[in-house]
C-alpha cells in the first residue's frame, strides 16, 4: 500500500521523481535536484500533506558512485503525522543544490552545516559560511576521503 | 524632548559574549549588537564543542557507536542510548522483549528527569536563584544514584545494547526509587515555592523570548520549547515508540511560548516523568531483557562458556562487529530537549555508513536571533536557558 | 604543615622563641604563603562540556568543594588563580584557552578536569585538541569520563601538596609556550 504522500508526488511530478520505496516503513523519493524547491513547497502546501516542519537536512557522501553526495531531508507532517524523507543526488562535478531558506527557515543552519561538512553549495542561501569549523579550516571532514586525523590547529603543534 | 533624543549622538556597541562566559553553559558565542541596551543584533556562532560525533561513528562498529552517543546530549545520554539502538534495531529488525521495553522507558524517562532538575537548576542559578540551584542538584544527585546502581555510572551510562540492554534492574530498584522519588517530590514543591511565584523571577521571565505556535514549527522547534509555544507534539504520543502507548500520562503545553511557558513546561514534565516511571514500575513484566539472536546481541555468560555456537558468535561479533543489513533508517524519539532523531545509512559492513543524529537543540539556537532581537541584554540570559542548548548536541 | 609551632619545651637553649614564648608562630615565608594559597584557590570554570555537569555536582551541596577552600568561581580569568579545564577541547576552541590562560596572574595552575582535556579522550580526530598540555603547562591530571567527584577532590588534595611545597623561585612561568606573537 503506497502511502498518500508518495502517490500524490508521483501525480503531480512524474518527471522529478526518479524512485521511490518504502524501506522498513520510512517513505522515501529520491528527486531530481532541479526541482526540488517546487517539491517541498507542493509538499508543505499541499492540503492533503501539509509537511509543515522541516526535521533534518543532511547528506551523505557515497564516494565512488557516479552521483557522488546525496542530500537528505526529513519532513513531518504535524496535522496528518506523516514523515517522509526526499533525497536529491548531487554530483561532485556541480555540486550545488537549490536553498530551501524561504520554505522553511529552520534549513538556515542545517544547510549551512552540510555546506561545512560535506561543500555542498546551496544556491540562494544568504550566509553560507562554516558553522561547526573555523574559516581557517581546509576541506570538508565528513567526506570520506577526508583522513579522520587530518588535523588542522590554529595554535600548537599538529600531533 | 524628541528633539533631543534625535539630535544625540549615539553609536551601535558591539559586543562579544562568549565563548567562554558564564551564562553560556556549553560554549557558543554571541556577537550583540546594541544600541544602549537594546539588542539591534544578534549573530550565534557555535561549533565550539564540535568533537567529530559522525566521523567518529563512521570509524566505529555499529556496538561501538553507543558511548560516543553518550556524550551528544550528555544530560540524558540514555535517551541517545535508547534513540540509536532503536534506530539500528529498526535498520534490522529487531523487536525487543517486553521487559526490555519497560526498562528502556524507565531509564529514558530518568534521564529526562535529571536533564530538566538541571536545567531549571542551572537557570535559577544564572538569575540569581542560588538556593533552587542547590536544591535540585541535590535531587539530581539522587536520581543520578539510581541510574548508578543501574548501569554504573553517574553521567555517561552507555546502558542500552542492539537488541537488549547491558544488564538488568538491580535488587530493590522499585523501593530505591519510591524514596528517590518522596525527596524528589519534596524539592520540587520547595523550588516551585521559590521560583514559580518568586517576583524577580517571573519578571525575568515573563514576557521574554516569546515565540507563536506557527513561527515555532518554522523555526523547527520541538520537545519543550514548542509545547510551551502551545503545539502539543510530542514523540511518545505522535508516534508511540517502546511502551509509551500503554502508559497513561499527560503532556503540558504552554500559552504565550514565553520563557515563563518553557519553565512551567519543564517543570510539569518532571512530574509526568515521575509519573511515568512508577506506572512502568508497577507494570514490569518478568522475562528476558536481551533478544535470542545471537548474530546480533550477545548470549548470557554462561552460553558463551558452554556452547559452541554461542561462543562463535560472540567471538564474530566482538572482533568484526555486528553485521547490519544494507538500508537506510530515520527513528524519532522524544529527548529531553525536542525529537531526537537518527539518520542511518548501512551498506552492510561492520560499520554506519553514515550515522546522523537530529539535534534538537540545533533549530532552538538558531531562532535566538528572532527571540532575543529588540530585547534587552538582560534578556539574553533566560532566555538562552530556556533553550537549554547542550554543547555536546548542537555541535556534536 | 611545615610550620614549627614553639610550645617553649626546650630550655637548655636561650633563643627568641623561649622569650617570646607562646604568642608566636615562627616559619618560612615561602611555607606560610603556600599554606595559604592552597586553601584559597579561586577557580575558573573553564566548562566545555559533559564534565561541566560533574562539576555541578562537585559544586553542589553533596560533595561540597567549600570544604576545600575552592568554592568561589570567578568568572574573571583575571581574579582566578586556578583555571579548570572542564571538558573536551577542540582545535576552534584552543586559542581561547591559551588566551585566558595567558590572562591569569600568575602564581596560577592548572587542572586537566577529565580525560578529553587530559589526552583527547576516545576523540581522536580532525576537530579535537590531544590534550592541554600541547597548549598549556598543566599540574593535575584527573583522568575519568567525566572523573567522579571523589576523583576530583583527590586530585585537588594532590594539587594542594603541590601547591604547599612551592617556592619563590617557581613564579613566574611566564605566557603559555605555543602563545603566537603578534
Amino acid at each position: 500500500m503506497e502511502s498518500i504522500t508518495l502517490k500524490k508526488l508521483k501525480e503531480r511530478f512524474p518527471d522529478s521523481i526518479m524512485e521511490t520505496h518504502s524501506f522498513r516503513g520510512d517513505d522515501t523519493a529520491i528527486v531530481k535536484k532541479e526541482d526540488i524547491f517546487k517539491i517541498c513547497e507542493f509538499l508543505r502546501d499541499d492540503n492533503e500533506l501539509l509537511y509543515n516542519f522541516m526535521m533534518d537536512l543532511t547528506a551523505v557522501d557515497y564516494y565512488g558512485k557516479e552521483s557522488r553526495f546525496e542530500v537528505v531531508y526529513h519532513l513531518y507532517s504535524l496535522k496528518y503525522n506523516m514523515r517522509i524523507r526526499i533525497k536529491v543526488p548531487v554530483p561532485e562535478s556541480d555540486c550545488t543544490i537549490d536553498s530551501i531558506i524561504p520554505i522553511w527557515i529552520c534549513a538556515d543552519w542545517f544547510e549551512r552545516e552540510a555546506y561545512d561538512l560535506y561543500g555542498i553549495i546551496f544556491k540562494g542561501h544568504p550566509n553560507l559560511k562554516r558553522i561547526l569549523l573555523y574559516e581557517e579550516f581546509e576541506g570538508h571532514p565528513l567526506r570520506k576521503d577526508y583522513p579522520v586525523r587530518g588535523r588542522q590547529p590554529l595554535i600548537g603543534p599538529k600531533n | 524632548m524628541s528633539d533631543l533624543a534625535k539630535n544625540l549622538h549615539t553609536e551601535h556597541m558591539v559586543i562579544n559574549m562568549g565563548p567562554s562566559h558564564p551564562v553560556t553553559h556549553g560554549t557558543v558565542k554571541f556577537l550583540v549588537t546594541l544600541d544602549g541596551e537594546t539588542i539591534v543584533d544578534f549573530d550565534v556562532e557555535i561549533g565550539y564543542l564540535h568533537r567529530g560525533f559522525e566521523k567518529m561513528c563512521e570509524n566505529s562498529t555499529w556496538e561501538q557507536v553507543f558511548p560516543y552517543t553518550d556524550r551528544l546530549n550528555y544530560l540524558s545520554p540514555i535517551i541517545n542510548n535508547v534513540g540509536y539502538a532503536l534506530a539500528v534495531e529498526k535498520l534490522i529488525g529487531i523487536d525487543t522483549p517486553e521487559r526490555c521495553k519497560y526498562v528502556r522507558v524507565i531509564v529514558s524517562e530518568l534521564s529526562r528527569l535529571a536533564d530538566h532538575l538541571t536545567n531549571v537548576a542551572a537557570s535559577g542559578l544564572e538569575l540569581g536563584a542560588f538556593t533552587a540551584f542547590l536544591y535540585f542538584v541535590e535531587a539530581r544527585d539522587l536520581i543520578w544514584d539510581l541510574l548508578e546502581s543501574v548501569c554504573g555510572a553517574r553521567l555517561t551510562s552507555n546502558y542500552v545494547r542492539i537488541g537488549g540492554l547491558k544488564n538488568d534492574l538491580p535488587d530493590g530498584f522499585k523501593e530505591q526509587t519510591k524514596e528517590v522519588f518522596k525527596r524528589c517530590r519534596e524539592l520540587w514543591i520547595d523550588v516551585d515555592k521559590l521560583l514559580t511565584k518568586n517576583r524577580i523571577f517571573i519578571d525575568r521571565l515573563k514576557d521574554v523570548g516569546i515565540m507563536p505556535p506557527d513561527e515555532a514549527i518554522a523555526w523547527g522547534f520541538t520537545g519543550p520549547c514548542l509545547r510551551a509555544s502551545g503545539v502539543p507534539y510530542d514523540v511518545r504520543k505522535a508516534q508511540p515508540y517502546l511502551v509509551y502507548d500503554q502508559i497513561d500520562f499527560e503532556i503540558p503545553i504552554g500559552e504565550k511560548g514565553d520563557n515563563f511557558d518553557r519553565y512551567l513546561v519543564r517543570m510539569e514534565e518532571i512530574n509526568q516523568s515521575m509519573r511515568i516511571v512508577e506506572q512502568a514500575l508497577d507494570k514490569l513484566p518478568d522475562g528476558p531483557i536481551n533478544v535470542d539472536m545471537p548474530e546480533y546481541r550477545w548470549q548470557s555468560k554462561d552460553d558463551i562458556y558452554t556452547k559452541i555456537e554461542s561462543l562463535i558468535f560472540h567471538f564474530k561479533t566482538v572482533t568484526g562487529g555486528i553485521r547490519v543489513p544494507p538500508g537506510e533508517v530515520y527513528f524519532p524519539v522524544e529527548g529531553a530537549n525536542g525529537e531526537v532523531g537518527f539518520y542511518l545509512v548501512s551498506d552492510g559492513s561492520g560499520k554506519p555508513y553514515k550515522c546522523r543524529v537530529r539535534p534538537p537543540c540545533f533549530p532552538l539556537t538558531a531562532a535566538m536571533p528572532r527571540m532575543v532581537k529588540g530585547a534587552l541584554i538582560a534578556d539574553i540570559v533566560p532566555t538562552f536557558d530556556m533553550i537549554h542548548m547542550i554543547g555536546g548536541e548542537c555541535d556534536r | 604543615m611545615g610550620i614549627t609551632e614553639d610550645r617553649g619545651q626546650r630550655t637548655e637553649e636561650e633563643g627568641l622563641e623561649q622569650v617570646l614564648g607562646n604568642s608566636v608562630l615562627l616559619t618560612k615565608l615561602d611555607e606560610i604563603i603556600g599554606w595559604g594559597r592552597k586553601y584559597s584557590f579561586f577557580l575558573y570554570p573553564f566548562i566545555t562540556a559533559c564534565c561541566g555537569m560533574e562539576f555541578m555536582s562537585l559544586a553542589g551541596p553533596r560533595y561540597d568543594l567549600d570544604r576545600f577552600g575552592s568554592a568561589l568561581p570567578r568568572f574573571s580569568p583575571r581574579q582566578a588563580d586556578l583555571l579548570m579545564v572542564v571538558g573536551t577541547i577542540s582545535h576552534k576552541q584552543a586559542p581561547i584557552l591559551v588566551k585566558v590562560y595567558n590572562q591569569m596572574t600568575e602564581p596560577k595552575w592548572v587542572f586537566s578536569f577529565g580525560v578529553c582535556a587530559t589526552s583527547g579522550g576516545f576523540y581522536d580526530n580532525y576537530a579535537t585538541v590531544q590534550g592541554i598540555d600541547t597548549l598549556i603547562p598543566v599540574d593535575v591530571y584527573v583522568p575519568g569520563c567525566p572523573p567522579r567527584p571523589e576523583m576530583v577532590i583527590d586530585g585537588l588534595l594532590r594539587l594542594q601538596q603541590k601547591v604547599a611545597k612551592e617556592r619563590w623561585s617557581d613564579w613566574p612561568r611566564g605566557e603559555a609556550p605555543v602563545t603566537k606573537k603578534i
